[in-house]
């Protein structure tokens, strides 16, 4: 009886104070992704027009490691046992990725283009029983100022 | 030392090649910072601690990266790739490699 009970208020807690963070965050990106549409990051290996000339190039990035809440958790577990798409990880991956592609461009605001852009996925918390819920995001670059 | 990821740099002419230079750091985390990830985990969110913790220790990888490119006589570093794998419970290695190369 305790153990459901505290299961419970572990749930509640996790869906109202995760939902409000997530809300939170994805506020914030969207303000932060308007603020940086100045500075475009593409994955192109060159620069996309050869006739700018390129005074200084260097390497970027930016991190962030993003846990899902428990309520998430038990969702994503009753997920694995009917199949199908597994949104709530879905949000999890997407918020962290932009977040780290924002904190690299935050780590260079004086550059002109971010080029060749990569992103990397790990899990973190790998090799813990039933601990999956955090990923880390990062994002690299190289940053270029033009002439 | 220039670094970038491409395979050149641009602006600048790549004049020879060392081949490939790497850095590597595996740390584990601290128990205080795993309490609180343990905390956080519940109610979702950022987990700052370990934010930092993988960016201090890329940050040395990528020091290690550059003196052995300096001991080598280069001056720039392309082509760096990163990654990243937990090779114990509790513990992160960071890898960075690429190679060494003299520009004009």
């Amino acid at each position: 009886m305790e153990q459901l009970i505290i299961f419970a208020v572990l749930l509640s807690l996790g869906y109202f104070f995760g939902r409000l963070a997530e809300r939170r965050h994805y506020n914030s990106i969207i303000e932060r992704e308007q603020d940086w549409v100045d500075l475009p990051a593409t994955s192109l290996k060159k620069v996309s027009d050869p006739t700018r000339q390129v005074t200084q190039a260097r390497l970027v990035n930016g991190s962030t490691v993003i846990s899902v809440d428990y309520f998430k958790r038990i969702l994503a577990g009753l997920r694995n046992f009917f199949g199908g798409n597994v949104q709530s990880y879905e949000t999890l991956v997407d918020r962290a990725r932009r977040e780290a592609v924002l904190r690299m461009k935050e780590s260079c605001p004086d550059a002109d283009m971010i080029i060749n852009l990569r992103l990397e996925t790990s899990s973190i918390t790998k090799g813990r029983k039933n601990q999956v819920g955090a990923v880390e995001v990062l994002a690299y670059g190289t940053a270029v100022n033009f002439r | 030392m220039l670094i970038t990821n491409t395979e050149e740099i641009p602006g600048r002419k790549i004049v020879s090649f060392y081949g490939v230079v790497s850095g590597s750091t595996v740390r584990a985390k601290h128990v205080g910072k795993d309490m609180m990830a343990g905390i956080k985990n519940i109610f979702g969110g950022e987990l700052k601690g370990y934010t930092e913790l993988l960016q201090e220790t890329r940050d040395e990888a990528i020091e290690r990266m550059k003196s052995q490119a300096q001991q080598l006589g280069a001056n720039a570093i392309v082509n760096v790739r990163f990654s990243t794998s937990s090779v114990a419970a509790g513990a992160a290695e960071i890898y960075v490699y690429g190679t060494a190369v003299t520009v004009e």
